[in-house]
């Protein structure tokens, strides 16, 4: 029942973000779809099945109801059709996205899970010895959380790229010297130039994991079970980790939801400032040639892997609470 | 606090002493300074249930969580201490352990059982692996499945079934989850207990069953009792001695018969008075008499007569 | 608007407040206010400051658009935090950017409360289907990513006014504050006193006036100062990118100059270190404000702070002793 719910939710809110999706090209003022083909124009013959397929993505003037271009619009999502780019032409709007989303989610993902994992060990911590050094730092790192993240992200280019060149001013590999593909030259220059944006987005999202977790710790540990424990001899780590911090995890990992936006967020202009080449860049550039068709794959991308993100921590959520598995 | 206190009915000393508490207080540090317990002392007789008894705020848990120091700041105990004398004839003194021998002499020496267990227990981690703890944190020497073996047995010892042990705590009832508090206190055979309200949330059959179990397993495995709770008459059944406690110091100190059939104090007379008689006898305001037709009214003697008090 | 009024005070309580006497303490205590601690008058000072600044300044500076062929120069005691690449003076434009951004701060702080105050705290005090809608209305909104929205939204629109963009950013950022406020509400729904003027045949507005919404002050409140720090961070996320509002400045469009005017290459800090710091600044103050207000609302916290153990007459010996023994 539970499960069932949770998987109900999920089907509701991608066909939300599918019609938001949908909707916001046609609600919006002027005609993206004549702008849109009279630019593929320049750059280059477009079939009558390209016309057709921006059409129903966008919307026309053509009297077609609502409700049948709809229906069109789901049928192409279907089949994976998302137009072409006008940025990247002649390239589909999905295969841009193909080579944009493993850098975005290789950066992005690997250092949010970083972040949570860092921000969660450090607020355990400083909740159990309130006081310390370590508890002290927090409203330090608040500060963090407040900096924009592309503004640090401009110091950080400055003091390492400008000032002090340790760190590539931009880019996601070095372009002269390796070549793409499983190689030990390529991985290592990948994580070369992903190391300062990745630091860019722990430096300012960890703070906020570290602040909740060090605040639900001190919660749990007036509960009447750390008392328990406490009173039953066990050494302080099992305590801290199987007593305090298992329980006031679990606000944090269902918060994940509501973070997961300002981090994907914050890491599609990271990438602008870096010229990373992920997704984020990849919708900015969309925006600037006004590549509509482009810039709604991608948002319909970016929800979708959010939403994916969410599924998963809820999933994972329930394995950690046993009484959400009760209520199945 | 009113008047001088009365001399304890002298009843000859039976067994040797398990724990003494000698001129024990703990303030609040806070401004201005609580005096949650003065100068109390007390002995605790080997494998007798020993009563505390008072209103709510009168220091009973105060003085319980300072026995084995498990106060949070800013309570602190200011003078005394308490001496635990085990079997072999050691003396431990709590006051004078550091942090790595507290944590080993907690529940080995003096285990607990808190108030309700609603909340005692972690919510999510199993009944077995809370039980296991106790064993990995004390036992190490124990190997897995002679653990798990124990904490089965546990359970049984406690009328739990050995199944449950997969449970999680919010899937056992009010009365099985202070079951299992107990079954856990037990885990290391300690020589004393301390019983914090154990029986205050639940209703009133499941907390005859406990009362019993309690008894039950004292006469089994001799461990000692301090039994704290704000419910005289339970006491005076349950108990050897009982201790009256109000604002923080011990107003009378006696066996559970004399303190009921004459008490001291006025403020042992008022507790005495503001419990309805269970005789139904109208405007006996003060029960007439430790009886047997109490006992005999009560519901648990009449399904088990082997239950309650020993005295 | 709360913000204001909390900003406004050290300015009325000058000089004594840091001390806060013993009847002082009550009195704040039975007005509902924070107890002042050395976290909340900091942040109350320094939002205050740059609130001031924001409100002021434009008055007492040059006109921040004004071009001067001296080109980009250091600080200098003609323009006291350097020019831009165009020879515009960065303190007047700062000073701008400062009511730029408090401005949509302000706006979306408003309309923030208000959407999340009708989906969160109106659903949950209804329930029923309501609550049901209305809360899976509140959760799709809280997963689809709000700046890729806004981003795309504003694509599609050249012309924006400041309006629009604070529009748009409420639109998509009061879902957080609808799932927090519909969880407190539910709890309150539920408690003895409300539950009694419901069998005390109390109108339902009259309740949710009356017992309900006086306990929700704190934690609407420190959710407003949440939605500004977002919006204030949106706006300057938006206007870097290029997508702003047409024609305002903020911390953002100085960024986003700075950043086109190659600031950071030529090594300009005068230019970009300013507005970014302000950014900070105002966040870290508004994020200190709320940690006080957050004790109110967590009493467990609140006995953890630093003025609660300062409260405590304990030798250092006995702290000692306690933490040998306990948690």
């Amino acid at each position: 029942m539970h499960l069932l719910r949770k998987v109900g939710f999920y089907v509701i809110a991608l066909w939300a973000a599918l019609t938001v999706n949908f909707i916001i090209p046609r609600l919006m003022p002027g005609d993206p779809v004549s702008l849109l083909i009279a630019k593929l124009g320049q750059r280059g013959p477009v079939t009558p099945e390209a016309r057709a397929s921006i059409e129903v993505l966008l919307g026309t003037d053509t009297d077609q109801p609502l409700l049948a271009q709809y229906v069109d619009y789901l049928g192409n999502l279907a089949t994976g059709d998302l137009g072409l780019s006008v940025s990247y032409f002649p390239a589909p709007v999905t295969s841009i996205i193909g080579q944009t989303l493993p850098w975005t989610i290789g950066l992005i993902g690997l250092a949010t899970v970083i972040s949570f994992l860092l921000g969660i060990g450090l607020g355990t911590v400083a909740g159990w010895k309130r006081g310390s050094w370590l508890d002290n730092l927090i409203p330090v790192t608040t500060m963090f959380q407040s900096v924009p993240y592309f503004w640090l992200a401009l110091i950080l280019l400055f003091v390492f790229g400008s000032v002090w060149p340790v760190f590539p001013l931009n880019g996601g590999y070095d372009i002269y010297d390796t070549v793409p593909g499983w190689n030990a030259e390529f991985i290592g220059s990948v994580l070369y130039y992903g190391t300062l944006p990745a630091l860019t987005i722990i430096i300012s999202s960890v703070g906020g994991w570290m602040l909740g977790m060090r605040n639900m710790m001190v919660s749990t540990l007036s509960e009447d079970y750390l008392l328990t424990a406490e009173a039953k001899g066990l050494r302080p780590g099992r305590v801290m980790r199987t007593y305090a911090a298992r329980n006031a995890i679990l606000p944090s990992i269902s918060g994940f939801a509501i973070s997961l936006g300002f981090v994907v967020a914050g890491s599609i202009v990271t990438e602008a400032v870096f010229s990373y080449p992920g997704i984020g860049s990849a919708l900015l550039q969309a925006v600037g040639s006004n590549d509509y068709a482009l810039m709604q794959g991608i948002f319909l991308v970016i929800t979708l892997s959010v939403l994916g993100a969410n599924l998963l921590v809820d999933l994972l959520y329930s394995v950690i609470d046993p009484r959400t598995r009760a209520r199945t | 606090m009113n008047g001088p206190m009365p001399a304890p009915p002298v009843r000859p000393v039976v067994s040797a002493p398990v724990l003494t508490i000698e001129d024990f207080s703990v303030d609040y540090l806070v401004d201005p300074v609580v005096h949650a317990v003065k100068n109390v002392s007390l002995t605790l007789r080997r494998g007798e249930v020993l009563g505390l008894a008072g209103e709510s705020g009168c220091g009973k848990s105060t003085l319980a969580y300072g026995i084995v120091r498990l106060l949070k700041p800013p309570a602190a105990i200011v003078s005394g201490r308490a001496v635990f004398h085990s079997r072999e004839g050691i003396e431990i003194d709590w006051n004078l352990l550091d942090a790595e021998e507290l944590r080993a002499t907690r529940w080995d020496k003096i285990s607990m059982v808190f108030q309700g267990a609603m909340n005692s227990l972690n919510p999510v981690i199993s009944i077995r692996d809370q039980l296991e703890d106790v064993f990995t944190a004390h036992r190490p020497e124990l190997g897995r499945h002679e653990r798990r073996k124990r904490c089965a047995e546990l359970l049984e010892r406690v009328g739990v079934d050995p199944a449950r042990l997969r449970a999680y705590p919010h899937e056992l009832s009010g009365g099985m989850r202070q079951r299992v508090m107990i079954a856990m206190a037990m885990a290391l055979e300690p020589q004393v207990m301390i019983m914090d309200e154990p029986t205050t949330a639940l209703d009133v059959v499941v907390q005859r069953e406990i009362l019993r179990e309690i008894t039950r397993l004292r006469d089994e495995l001799g461990f000692a009792v301090v039994f704290i709770t704000h419910d005289l008459p339970l006491l005076l059944e349950i108990s050897d001695r009982i201790a009256v406690m109000r604002a923080g110091e011990v107003v009378e100190l006696g066996d559970a018969l004399s303190l009921y059939t004459d008490p001291q104090h006025d403020y042992t007379k008022q507790l005495l008075a503001s419990f309805p008689s269970l005789t139904g006898e109208r405007g006996s305001f003060v029960r007439g008499g430790m009886d047997e037709r109490l006992l005999a009214l009560d519901a648990v003697r009449l399904d088990d007569p082997n239950a309650g008090s020993t005295a | 608007m709360a913000l204001t009024t909390q900003a406004a005070e050290p300015v009325g309580g000058a000089g004594g407040f840091l001390a806060g006497s013993a009847p002082q303490r009550a009195r704040r205590r039975r007005l509902g206010l924070p107890p002042m601690t050395a976290k909340l008058a900091a942040g109350l000072i320094i939002s205050g400051a740059i609130l001031l600044f924001g409100l002021l300044g434009p008055f007492v500076v040059q006109d921040p658009t004004r071009v001067d062929d001296i080109g980009l120069t250091g600080p200098s005691s003609a323009h006291l935090m350097g020019t831009t690449q165009t020879g515009q003076d960065v303190l007047a434009q700062l000073a701008y950017a400062t009511r730029g951004s408090l401005t949509i701060g302000a706006i979306v702080g408003v309309l923030t409360l208000l959407l999340s105050g009708f989906f969160g705290v109106v659903g949950a005090y209804a329930g029923g289907w309501v609550d049901e809608f209305f809360s899976l209305f509140t959760n799709i909104m809280l997963v689809i990513p709000g700046l890729p929205l806004v981003i795309v939204i504003s694509s599609y629109v050249p012309d924006k006014s400041l309006l629009l963009v604070a529009l748009v950013l409420s639109l998509t950022g009061w879902a957080g504050s609808a799932r927090v406020l519909r969880g407190y509400t539910l709890s309150l729904r539920n408690r003895d006193y409300v539950l009694a003027s419901r069998v005390a045949g109390e109108k339902r507005w009259r309740i949710l006036a009356v017992e309900i919404l006086p306990n929700l002050i704190p934690l609407l409140a420190s959710q407003m100062v949440f939605a500004v720090i977002f919006a204030i961070l949106g706006e300057a996320g938006l206007s870097y990118l290029g997508l702003g509002a047409s024609g305002s400045i903020s911390w953002g469009t100085m960024l986003y100059y700075a950043q086109n005017g190659l600031a950071l290459r030529l090594g300009a800090w005068w230019w970009f270190v300013p507005p970014g710091l302000l950014l900070a600044l105002f966040g870290a103050a508004l994020s200190l404000i709320n940690f006080s207000i957050d004790e109110i609302i967590n009493p467990k916290l609140r006995n953890q702070t630093r003025a609660a153990r300062r409260g405590w007459l304990m030798s250092r010996k006995q702290l000692e002793t306690a933490k040998e023994a306990t948690l």
